[in-house]
């Protein structure tokens, strides 16, 4: 069984970014016409080859498509009003059907009420899901512990990202609101590298990882060192992330499009021990999580490099009077923190999110904030356990009731609960105020 | 010399002729935590400790209504911590076992900085914390209390407070001028010099109508030309019937000024005592100055730049340090 | 030259939109937390978010339209309370992090499909279902009405020139205006008789004259997207930027900016830091409810056109305008919304589909506008009308 389905069943969705970005082959003019687009699945798993038929408000057919492979299906209108719009079920793979919407959308026989407005897209959701859809399947234990090694991994991915930001956060003060690009950057350039390219995927996951140490090397040396020396402020720099981060996430749309893009297209072994089934290389991934995590903990801890990065997390000004040189250890940081970020960038490509999408990144950045702050910023291995904790009660949320993306939803109003708590995270110490 | 402006007690006791002042602390006990006549602030049991280090831990300490204390000690006894702590910036780790200290007749155990500088006790900051964005006028407007026109819903009518605004320009104006700062006034206060700003930030304290004013160091960093005009305007302070605090690094400007001496080390109040007792006193000179004991306590030398230079850089240390805590 | 011209007209269209009213507000009220009291709130678009739910989902519910605005409001003021009361005493990026998971979490909640009866979850509420005691309310009446009714096309047969002059006199008049206006601050910039205020009123009223007459523009008197729905949103700026001047003008203002320069300074002189900042942050609040409601009242409510990246481009309009400059809102969004329009439609027209297809176009505004926003940061932080003094962040 591939991953494919295995995804599907979990009810892994993805979450769809801001609708003005929502992939539009019909562009609506003002006044002139109207869109319904939308993709048949979701985007990480779409329907090839179902036929979607619009029909207006009486039931009359007026046009009808068959999904490619990125399932997509557009419809350009030049009248406002109500339509419908109906999945041919026996275009379907036989193993799926369409999600029935609410009621309020429920069209006769099965389809889908949709409004059209001049000037805009209408988005109708055609969600699938297995004919045989129940819970009954598997125990609550089992799905409890497979739902654990699956928050373990995603804890393990957010941690290569998150021990980064938070060195970045330690050693400059800065929140660095453009590290999830870099994770993005890191599955881009493995879908260039391994899916366009034809690279082996272990040579593409070295690769890709020191071209994103590079890029963080570069981006110290080009931007953030200047602009540390011109004094701009914090909250300055931390807008000026703001902004990268806009412009690389559309740079990436202006690059590859909207639609999610694999890393390699073959489908990977499943191992399955006691309850839990996952891919092999999940659990490779997490293996190399582990060691890599477990070296930067030894170099910070143990090495000369580390004792001085440390010192200037814990003060800048007295480790540039002993002899540290500030800037070096910053620019040291800004590399190995990219590169992470990017190795992490392209496992989860790889095992989590099946592919990679312009807006992977920035759907992570407040879980890898969060996994930063619970463990308490600028700390690496708060972060480092924050990152699990994040993980787990992510995909935990899932099995114990939470529907849908409120997963993260759930993770971010622990965050802000237990900032309630304790301002100071989970392993921060109480600092002096004023 | 006498503010019209300020409605604080006027001059009590006759606290401006310096042999009434000697006279007054004369009677009291040279020792940590001695009584004194009349106590405007008392405090107990008070201790605060920073990750397993206590940075501050003072049994009982009283400070005289009406005359110039000083508190001093080598860097890190516990200075400053003691100023936030009894200001309501800091709130000390023995706040539920028996930590107290009265102001004026007022518990402030558990009151916030704002109410601390509500109820009379107003401080200025190691640091200045002038308002760099802001003007001077601005600055000063804002040091003064109970104005209809910060509350929210009477702030978009500009009637019911444009008279009080007035008033309080005028004031603001008054001490300005004292403060030789008034042709400054529509300039951003980050544009002012060191000196100056250490200046506006008293002016600026002293538009709340204060009680009692607390000043952290506020020679640190001031060109040497101003530090005779601070003092003066320190001791006017005093003889308008305020009562004063102040941490000193600076020996010469201590003994110049204050009526009585509180010494620190290590968090604790070592030794107590009028400025020429407390300073010849053997115990302390090694408690305390180590790091100077080659130089003589009161020697003018310490005006110099270098010496100045030296304890800047001093201050830094300690300000870095603290910061290193905050992080 | 006409194409050009037209999609100038349409960038005009597009700043005047009643969506950019919305947003407007919206930043009048980010204005009041980042500008003037210095509170990093990056959950700007959860309160439109909010804003926007509760009145469509009070009218679609049966409560009048008052009512419903008011609904709107109070959630508002609910989530500002519960963001601030944890947060206001912490440091500045707690706030951050808080306010922008919680406008997240109201994200992922509006777009549950469990909620879909009552948000219309991915798919969000459709204008007509609440937008019909908007439009009745309009007196406008029916039929269509093109603004500026005197326009280019009256004279000489509407020649290029006509436009052409109409369009240097709006642009002067424009640099004018906004010359004008940072004189008023600074106090030496032109104005006419030395009446720099009546300079500013008289400057904006001609430069719009002027705008719209070279490029009219007719839409129906009361429609969901006509007149109405621009008038009740531009009074709603003004009301709001008169509210704004009022306050910040006031001793109460000048507390806020005293808590943006230095939070113990101020506590150090007696004043309530917490309740100050918890009032800011309940008036931008409801700014950004009220900018929410009339940022859907012509389109529709939903949860993902209302995510991070509209509080992202709240802060570019803010910091493009000027912050802490009254007006610094209204001239930043027109400009943004104007500005993202005219690269897309520019590039769209005027590049080859070979270097440029129209859907990287649209792209290709978003690069310029995160760009933007760092070059504006680094090297203007002040904007177009804010004080250079006053707006360097930290001195």
């Amino acid at each position: 069984m591939g991953v494919f389905p295995l995804l599907a069943l979990l009810g892994v969705v993805t979450v769809q970014g801001p609708a003005h970005a929502v992939a539009s082959l019909c562009l609506a003019q003002a006044d002139a016409t109207g869109c319904v687009n939308g993709t048949v699945g979701n985007r990480a798993a779409p329907v090839e080859g179902a036929v979607v038929t619009l029909l207006d408000e009486a039931g009359t057919e007026i046009e009808s498509q068959t999904t490619e492979a990125d399932g997509k299906f557009s419809f350009t209108l030049d009248t406002a009003g109500s339509y419908l719009i109906k999945v041919d079920p026996a275009s379907l793979p036989k193993d799926l059907e369409i999600r029935p919407p609410a009621a309020a959308f429920q069209g006769p026989d099965g389809a889908i009420k949709v409004e059209v407005v001049l000037g805009k897209s209408a988005v109708p959701a055609l969600e699938v899901r297995s004919v045989d859809y129940s819970d009954a399947g598997t125990s609550f234990a089992d799905k409890i512990a497979q739902s654990v090694v699956q928050g373990l991994r995603l804890g393990l991915l957010l941690a290569l990202a998150s021990i980064g930001l938070s060195l970045i956060y330690g050693t400059t003060g800065l929140s660095n609101f453009a590290h999830a690009e870099q994770v993005t950057l890191g599955g881009m350039l493995g879908y260039g590298l391994c899916n366009v390219a034809g690279l082996n995927m272990w040579l593409g996951i070295v690769l890709v990882t020191l071209i994103c140490a590079a890029t963080g090397f570069a981006q110290d040396l080009v931007i953030w060192q200047p602009l540390r020396r011109r004094g701009l402020g914090l909250t300055q720099l931390m807008i000026v992330t703001i902004g990268l981060s806009l412009a690389l996430q559309y740079t990436f749309q202006y690059v590859v499009g909207n639609s999610q893009k694999k890393v390699v297209v073959e489908t990977f072994d499943v191992v399955t021990i006691g309850p839990v089934t996952l891919t092999k290389l999940s659990y490779v991934a997490m293996g190399i999580s582990l060691i890599v995590i477990g070296a930067v903990g030894y170099v910070l801890l143990r090495t000369r490099i580390g004792q001085a990065t440390r010192a200037v997390s814990d003060n800048p000004a007295l480790a540039a009077a002993s002899g540290i040189d500030v800037d070096k250890i910053i620019r040291l940081v800004w590399t190995v923190a990219a590169g992470l970020a990017g190795l992490g960038g392209i496992l989860y490509a790889l095992v989590v999110s099946n592919g990679i999408r312009w807006d992977t990144g920035m759907q992570i950045l407040l879980l890898l904030f969060a996994a930063v702050t619970l463990g308490g910023l600028g700390t690496a291995f708060g972060a480092f356990v924050g990152s699990l904790v994040i993980g787990l009660i992510v995909e935990l949320a899932g099995p114990l009731g939470a529907p849908g993306d409120l997963k993260y939803a759930v993770a971010l109003g622990i965050l802000i609960l237990l900032l309630l708590v304790r301002p100071q995270g989970l392993l921060g110490r109480a600092t002096r105020v004023g | 010399m006498s503010d019209p402006t300020t409605t604080s007690t006027g001059p009590r006791g006759g606290l401006a002729d310096p042999a009434a002042r000697k006279a007054l602390m004369a009677g009291v006990e040279a020792a940590p935590g001695a009584p004194k006549p009349d106590p405007i602030l008392t405090v107990d049991k008070i201790t605060r400790v920073f990750g397993g280090v206590t940075a501050v831990d003072v049994d009982h300490l009283e400070v005289q209504r009406g005359v110039i204390t000083a508190l001093i000690g080598p860097n890190g006894a516990g200075k400053t911590t003691f100023f936030n702590l009894i200001t309501g910036f800091d709130r000390p780790t023995s706040a539920r076992s028996g930590a107290s200290w009265r102001f004026d007749g007022r518990d402030l155990g558990r009151t916030s900085a704002s109410s601390v500088a509500n109820a009379g006790m107003v401080r200025t900051f190691q640091l200045t914390k002038s308002l760099n964005r802001m003007t001077v006028m601005d600055n000063m407007m804002l040091g003064a209390r109970r104005q209809t026109g910060e509350r929210l819903w009477g702030a978009m009518f500009a009637p019911l407070w444009s008279s009080q605004e007035k008033a309080i320009v005028e004031k603001a104006e008054h001490l300005l001028e004292r403060f030789k700062l008034l042709e400054k006034k529509d300039d951003f206060a980050g544009g002012l010099s060191g000196g100056q700003k250490k200046l506006l930030e008293m002016a600026r304290a002293l538009m709340t109508d204060p009680t009692m004013i607390m000043l952290d160091e506020p020679m640190a960093g001031v060109n040497p030309a101003l530090t005779q005009s601070l003092l003066g305007h320190i001791q006017s302070l005093r003889d308008d019937g305020m009562t004063v605090l102040f941490v000193e690094h600076d020996m010469h400007v201590v003994r110049h000024i204050s009526d009585w001496v509180v010494v620190m080390a290590e968090g604790r109040v070592v030794a107590e005592g009028a400025a020429d007792t407390v300073m010849s006193d053997p115990a302390v000179i090694d408690a305390y100055l180590g790091a100077h004991h080659d130089t003589d306590l009161g020697d003018d030398a310490l005006l110099e730049d270098a010496a100045i230079a030296e304890l800047e850089a001093e201050v830094e240390a300690e300000t870095s340090e603290r910061e290193g805590e905050q992080a | 030259m006409d194409q050009f011209l037209n999609i100038l007209g349409s960038g005009l269209e597009e700043a005047f939109a009643p969506a950019t009213a919305g947003l407007v507000i919206a930043v009048i009220g980010l204005n009041l937390h980042f500008g003037f009291t210095g509170l990093l709130n990056f959950g700007q678009a959860g309160f439109m978010l909010l804003g926007a739910y509760g009145f469509a989902i009070s009218i679609i519910e049966g409560l009048p339209m008052l009512l419903a605005v008011l609904v709107g409001l109070g959630l508002a003021i609910v989530f500002a309370l519960i963001l601030g009361a944890p947060t206001l005493k912490l440091r500045g990026d707690y706030l951050a992090i808080v306010t922008i998971s919680a406008a997240e979490i109201l994200r992922y909640v509006g777009r549950l499909n469990q909620l879909e009866d009552f948000t219309g979850g991915s798919q969000g509420l459709f204008g007509k279902d609440y937008n019909k005691p908007f439009v009745d309310a309009s007196f406008l009446g029916d039929g269509r009405f093109t603004l500026s009714p005197f326009n280019y096309r009256d004279i000489a047969d509407g020649a290029l020139w006509v436009r052409l002059l109409g369009l240097a006199v709006a642009i002067a008049l424009i640099v004018l205006v906004v010359r004008v206006g940072r004189g008023i601050k600074t106090g030496n910039g032109p104005a006419l008789a030395g009446r720099p205020r009546l300079t500013l009123v008289l400057g904006i009223l001609a430069s719009l004259v002027a705008l719209f007459f070279t490029f009219p523009v007719t839409y129906d008197a009361t429609g969901i997207d006509g007149w109405w729905a621009r008038l009740v949103g531009w009074t709603l700026v003004a009301i709001a930027l008169l509210v704004t001047w009022l306050l910040v003008r006031s001793p109460w203002g000048r507390v806020l900016k005293g808590v943006r320069e230095d939070e113990d300074a101020m506590r150090s002189l007696g004043k309530n830091v917490f309740l100050l900042k918890m009032q800011a942050l309940v008036l931008g609040g409801m700014l950004g409810a009220l900018g929410g409601m009339v940022y859907v009242i012509s389109s529709s409510v939903q949860a993902d056109s209302l995510g991070r990246s509209v509080t992202f481009f709240a802060y570019t309009a803010l910091l493009l305008g000027g912050a802490a400059a009254i007006f610094g809102p209204v001239l930043g969004t027109c400009i943004f919304f104007a500005g993202r329009l005219l690269i897309r439609e520019l590039s769209a027209a005027y590049l080859p589909d070979s270097i440029m297809s129209d859907q990287q176009s649209q792209q290709f505004s978003f690069i310029v506008v995160g760009i933007a926003l760092m070059l504006l940061v680094i090297f203007r932080p002040q904007g177009i009308l804010g004080d250079k003094r006053e707006l360097r962040f930290n001195v």
